[in-house]
């Protein structure tokens, strides 16, 4: 009888060993990348993909393989690579320009706000290696910025998707939308519970459980967290709705304003500074349309380190024992 | 058009430089008055492929500019190129206008792309030319248009060493050499020379050319059309302020604007073309 106070969407179509952190087979969301590109290749002459000299750990030598004279080398030099990938876009290519998230956004801020954005020009770029969830290579390779610096821009696109499954649908639906796409993938293996089924549409947050007490808004592979410690908290009687927020820009407001209207207090949880986030995104929403209770998962305000991956999110405090603390303490802030 | 022709043409869009900048009361002068020769070789001298009735024409030829602050003497060779009204060219800078300060191809479509912040056209070029001569394998020529002080940014040697690497033959990159930025000449602000052996140890071949002299720019960019394998750039030694003696070799006059007698002098100035035709003005 416990389990069935659990309130999955079953529209949703999660995998069902979700919570069972060990059965869930584990791919970095960068092979969804990988896998999307493939596809779209197949699908669409018009795609090309752009390295900066990182093919393989961003996973696009699996489409230089099938589609060697669609495959541009730019060696490191980022903003070239976006000028390149603008040039190809207003000459009727979709070009992805593929990198690190601290060398593009990062690196190729500039060329991204004026080339890109003020062209409109059709071009999806990548952030791959994003979070302090890298690891060792410590803070400079720790992209914790990318959704600040790219979210301001008017008319990109920002997308966070959860798993590998994910990430291949939002890499696909990325290359069928005309207009600039933000794409941001980690570099972990990180736990596939969504599955083939599990709707996928930019611009809209899904449901991912149901609940009434307490929303948690999450995106990138923290989701999968944010479920655990929903899961957890079920246990201790907290009724707990997750909230898959992959699309950052445009925001689904309805979604976010209708699940802080149900439980009137909300937890915001990503692998990226607290500073400019996803959580931000969510709280500029909310305070306009909706003022609630919210407590934020994420980096707060320091720089990466180096570390084991899952050292790190414990000393970042991004797994799901954070998050529940962060449930409790806004729970205590309801009205 | 003959070379007189040519001439009476670049001192008219002078001249509508000049009453634009007027008008709008901010923007770059000495850059936009100096490329007015390279303009009118490139649009009236039979060098781009173009037609302004059909903007999207698929054949046409790419134009870039990247030092896109001297806009306005590219909007006044658009307006005599037929692509927008003269007297359009007054909007300039003003609110609601499809004359940005910096072009902008949002609001004026047949601007191939928008640019302002220096050196992001040469790689964009270098993008549209990958795609005609590897992937579309067509005949478009792209005719990007740098200057040398955005020569200091590092993004301009990426794309050079990209052009390089790639042998996009299908680019000609014209410099406007005025020797000016925004804090001196260009020589004490940050050396540049040697740009010819640095633009040739990249794999480009090189051109030098007086950027006032019409038949030499118009002879090297048909030159530049059939050097093979290698990207060419042609060096445009120009004088920054052209055609107004007190502008002339004044890096001063980069960024600013002429006052009203400021622009009837300068008018005046350019009517007389050497000496050689009396100003209805006096």
């Amino acid at each position: 009888m416990e389990k069935l106070k659990v309130k999955m969407n079953k529209n949703m179509n999660l995998s069902k060993d979700l919570y069972n952190k060990e059965k869930l087979d584990k791919k970095p969301t960068r092979d969804g990348y990988g896998y999307g590109l493939v596809e779209l290749g197949k699908k669409n002459p018009n795609v090309v993909v752009l390295g900066a000299d990182l093919t393989a750990s961003t996973r696009c030598d699996w489409f230089q393989k099938e589609f060697p004279e669609r495959f541009i080398q730019c060696g490191i030099a980022e903003q070239n690579m976006m000028l390149v990938a603008v040039g190809l876009s207003l000459t009727g290519k979709i070009p992805f320009a593929s990198t690190y998230s601290v060398f593009c956004p990062g690196r190729n801020w500039d060329q991204i706000r004026i080339s890109v954005g003020q062209n409109n020009a059709n071009v999806k770029f990548t952030g791959a290696h994003a979070g302090v969830s890298v690891g060792a290579d410590g803070a400079t390779h720790q992209g914790l910025e990318d959704i600040a610096i790219t979210r301001c821009l008017p008319n990109i696109t920002v997308l966070a998707p959860c798993d590998m499954i994910e990430t291949q649908k939002a890499t696909i639906a990325a290359g069928e939308m005309e207009g600039p796409v933000y794409l941001r993938f980690a570099r972990e293996a990180t736990p596939i519970f969504t599955t083939n089924k599990t709707p996928f549409k930019i611009g809209r947050a899904e449901i991912f459980k149901e609940g009434k007490d307490v929303s948690i808004i999450a995106c990138g592979p923290t989701v999968h967290e944010a479920l655990l410690a929903a899961n957890d908290l079920e246990k201790e009687g907290i009724s707990v709705e997750v909230v898959n927020n992959h699309t950052i820009k445009p925001i689904d407001e309805k979604t976010l304003i209708e699940t802080s209207k149900k439980t009137g207090a909300v937890v915001t949880a990503e692998d990226h500074q607290v500073m400019g986030g996803m959580g931000s995104a969510v709280a500029e929403v909310l305070g306009k349309n909706q003022p609630t209770p919210i407590e934020m998962v994420g980096v707060q305000d320091r720089w990466g380190e180096s570390g084991e991956p899952d050292e790190l999110m414990k000393e970042f405090g991004l797994l799901a024992k954070d998050i529940k603390e962060a449930v409790k303490k806004v729970i205590k802030r309801k009205k | 058009m003959t070379i007189k022709e040519l001439e009476k043409k670049a001192n008219k869009i002078r001249e509508d430089v000049i009453k634009m900048l007027l008008e709008a009361k901010s923007g770059h002068s000495a850059g936009s008055l100096g490329m007015a020769d390279v303009f009118t070789a490139l649009y009236f001298g039979d060098v781009v492929k173009y037609n302004p009735k059909k903007i999207d024409w698929e054949e046409r030829d790419r134009v870039i500019l990247s030092n896109a602050h001297i806009c306005p003497v590219w909007y006044a060779t658009l307006a005599h190129a037929g692509y927008l009204p003269i007297k359009e060219l007054k909007t300039l800078r003003k609110l609601g206008s499809r004359l940005q300060g910096h072009p902008s191809r949002i609001h004026l479509d047949c601007m191939e792309t928008s640019g302002g912040s220096l050196a992001q056209g040469l790689g964009i070029a270098c993008g549209m030319a990958y795609n005609f001569a590897k992937i579309d394998k067509t005949d478009n020529w792209v005719w990007a248009l740098i200057s040398d002080g955005e020569m200091n940014e590092g993004s301009m040697w990426e794309a050079i060493m990209f052009a390089g690497k790639y042998r996009l033959f299908n680019i000609t990159a014209i410099m406007d050499r005025n020797n000016i930025q925004i804090d001196g000449y260009t020589e004490d602000v940050m050396p540049l020379e040697s740009l010819r052996e640095k633009f040739e140890a990249f794999n480009w071949h090189v051109l030098e050319v007086d950027g006032h002299n019409i038949d030499e720019i118009v002879d090297a960019c048909n030159q530049s059309k059939v050097i093979f394998e290698k990207p060419v750039v042609i060096i445009a030694h120009t004088v920054p302020g052209k055609g107004v003696d007190f502008i002339e070799w004044e890096y001063g006059w980069h960024g600013r604007v002429p006052c009203p007698e400021e622009a009837k002098k300068a008018i005046d100035c350019l009517r007389t073309l050497n000496g050689k035709i009396k100003s209805e003005n006096e």
